[in-house]
């Protein structure tokens, strides 16, 4: 997945491949970990199902194939009626990243629509939509999704990406109104105003080029959101259970009974995967934050200054330190007890971890 | 108290919201629902047909608005109808018997998470760079599992294979629910399982959050001058900074309540517990609409309630939220 990252460098030159490969390497390490991860199962979703060994449906009726353990004919196996675990698992890591992505992707855009205007609009709009997105946010939504994919005859994929983008919005919007509203008085939209430009220009050009950051990670929470709660539905059997996603196959490991009988091998890896998806994600949106704000920063990069750790945003170390001048253990007389619990003061923290 | 009335006034739009939510969705869906729960149950008593024209609108008793509050006069006077799989038992009366196991397991489930995660986020910000940060990608992998995978999981390995805990259930079969001894051990050894897997999946979230609140908020002014004026470190960390860095988490917890409760709910059926989740499910797959929406209606109204008792501590512990109102 590419995520627009708000580290723009000079935007009148596209960024050549250094460039590129400069910004990758300023990502803090968890982004990285997360992108990699996601794009490893990116690209099992893209080619997975075009290299499935079997046709993942296809139910073998040898008595020896049925819950057959992992060999080299069937990498993970067989389920109980001969079908082949890992073909399943290459259609259904498809068939659930295709639907958390465009939830993702539905549920960001309204939340950028509705809180920007809502922001922008001020007044009676702006207590309106914040009504609307504070109460779709204290609903739970789970129980509210149960109950209308309940009342819904047919539980396909479509319904169900309709369900979880109409409840998937309210966070993202809340997020996003807040730092509209943040923005909105800022002197380059003055500026923008003055020169005449419409209200639709600066929304788009002005305003939401500068949340990109926001709207990744708040696209990324999204992804996770739908993500977790369609596997849980499919797993008690509210989806289309004739297409095999993640959570359709627990679900058919769990009605046969695979964890009972033994057949590991058809129930670890489907949720293995879900929570490594998941893991990407949650590292991915870490990632974000660190690059939003410094201060969360891993501070195993912070650069080490004579034995203690400091990292880019503490204050310049006073070297008033005897124990920065000379790194030998400290004398026991007064003075140096005396300089020792100045140098405390300075620097917040014994192991130099404590931030400015 | 202007700060209370207007949470006040936020939380009755929001139950009204649900209500009026619940009202139509039945009425909105494609597929006759009621005829199909008419096909089902044919011998039904009038009395059952009656509360089921308010729940659903089963035929026209009147217009849609004459529907609509009758349906609300119901719900106001706990008449969720009659159950129809477990006919002529009354949906109040099945809601009442799990209603208290869900309350005691995934209240006090969460309410641990979220204090556990509360101090580990405190140490964690505090010692930022510490060993608590390199655990944290291990923790949040426990927070990508999804509950029930989990739940699965611990209960083949620690009651099926082991035995060390009870296979699912809210107590042992032959006991007599109420006040004795034996009952409340059995009850309690069979909450420890799900519990944990409820603290396990949920206590990293908390403590990512308070740490990074933790972090933003020592990089404040005011903390750097505690420390100026030689303060001790703990007094630092916990009367300046994490006292501060709680209020935004407290808020956060009101919010993701709907969250926990909604994992809690799978992770019930998973064990077999006889909380609302189960009884939820069982209404799902048994086309038992007047009880699927009485349960959606309680959980609603369970996390309102949860989140105007998180305003109410706000209130408390916050001087600012006071001054708030007291301007206004």
């Amino acid at each position: 997945m590419t995520v627009a990252l708000p580290v723009s460098t000079d935007a009148a030159t596209p960024p050549t491949e250094r460039q590129s490969l400069g910004r990758w390497r300023r990502l803090p390490f968890k982004a990285k970990v997360g992108a990699v991860l996601l794009g490893v199962f990116v690209l099992a979703a893209i080619i997975g199902p075009l290299v499935t060994p079997y046709d993942p449906s296809f139910q073998n009726p040898a008595p020896a194939l049925s819950m057959h353990a992992p060999d080299a004919a069937y990498l993970l196996g067989t389920t109980q009626t001969g079908q082949d675990v890992l073909s399943q698992l290459l259609v259904g890591i498809r068939l659930t990243l295709e639907l958390a992505f465009v939830v993702g992707a539905v549920a960001t855009a309204l939340a950028v629509i509705v809180g920007v205007s809502a922001a922008f609009l001020g007044g009676v709009w702006d207590e309106v939509l914040s009504l609307v997105s504070n109460v779709f946010l204290v609903i739970p939504a789970v129980p509210l999704l149960i109950i209308l994919l309940g009342y819904l005859p047919q539980k396909g994929q479509t319904a169900t990406i309709i369900v979880l983008s109409v409840l998937g919005w309210p966070w993202g919007a809340r997020v996003i109104r807040a730092q509209t509203l943040a923005i909105r008085n800022r002197d380059f939209i003055a500026a923008a105003r003055e020169t005449g430009e419409p209200t639709w220009r600066i929304l788009a050009f002005e305003i939401v080029p500068n949340e990109v950051s926001l709207i990744a990670a708040s696209f990324v929470n999204t992804v996770l959101y739908a993500i977790g709660a369609s596997v849980a539905l499919a797993f008690i059997g509210l989806a289309d259970l004739n297409s095999w996603s993640l959570g359709t196959i627990l679900y058919w490991a769990q009605s046969q009974q695979a964890l009972q009988l033994g057949a590991w091998w058809w129930f670890v890896p489907p949720g293995l995967a879900v929570a490594l998806i998941g893991t990407a994600l949650v590292l991915l949106n870490t990632g974000i934050d660190e690059l939003g704000n410094p201060r969360l920063r891993d501070a195993s990069n912070a650069s080490r200054i004579a034995g203690r750790k400091l990292r880019p945003t503490d204050p310049t170390p006073v070297l008033m330190d005897t124990e920065l001048l000379a790194p030998e253990p400290p004398r026991r007389g007064a003075l140096a007890r005396f300089a020792h619990s100045f140098s405390r003061s300075s620097l917040l923290d014994d192991n130099g971890g404590g931030g400015s | 108290m202007a700060f209370i009335v207007r949470r006040l006034i936020f939380y009755v739009v929001a139950a009204w919201a649900a209500l009026t939510v619940n009202f139509f969705i039945p009425r909105a869906m494609p597929g006759n629902a009621v005829q199909s729960v008419m096909a089902k149950f044919p011998d039904l008593q009038p009395s059952a047909y009656q509360s089921l024209e308010a729940m659903l609108g089963v035929g026209h008793p009147g217009s849609i608005w004459h529907q609509y509050w009758s349906y609300l006069d119901d719900v106001f006077h706990f008449n969720f109808g009659v159950d129809l799989i477990e006919y002529p038992a009354k949906v109040s009366t099945l809601l009442s018997q799990t209603i208290p196991w869900t309350l005691t397991l995934v209240g006090t489930a969460t309410v641990i998470a979220f204090v556990v995660g509360t101090a580990l986020g405190i140490l964690a910000g505090w010692r930022h760079g510490g060993w608590l940060d390199r655990v944290l990608p291990g923790l949040m992998f426990l927070q990508a599992i999804p509950y029930f995978f989990l739940a699965l999981i611990l209960l083949e390995l620690l009651a099926v294979k082991t035995s060390v805990f009870p296979l699912g259930q809210g107590y042992t079969g032959g006991l007599t629910p109420g006040w004795n001894g034996a009952f409340i051990g059995s009850a309690i050894d069979h909450s420890i399982l799900p519990a944990f897997t409820i603290v396990i999946t949920s206590v990293a979230g908390w403590m990512l959050q308070m740490r990074n609140v933790m972090i933003t908020t020592i990089g404040e002014d005011y903390v750097l001058a505690a420390q100026a004026k030689g303060l001790s470190s703990r007094r630092v960390v916990f009367t300046y900074a994490a006292r501060n860095a709680l209020l935004p988490q407290l808020q956060g917890f009101g919010l993701a309540l709907g969250f926990v409760v909604s994992g809690a709910i799978i992770m019930e059926i998973v064990f077999s517990y006889p909380g609302i989740g189960l009884l939820l499910l069982n209404a799902v797959t048994s086309n038992d609409y007047p009880l699927m929406q009485a349960i959606f209606l309680v959980i609603t109204f369970a996390v309102l309630l949860a989140n105007l008792i998180v305003d109410l501590v706000i209130l408390v512990i916050d001087p600012r939220a006071r001054a708030r109102t007291a301007t206004r």
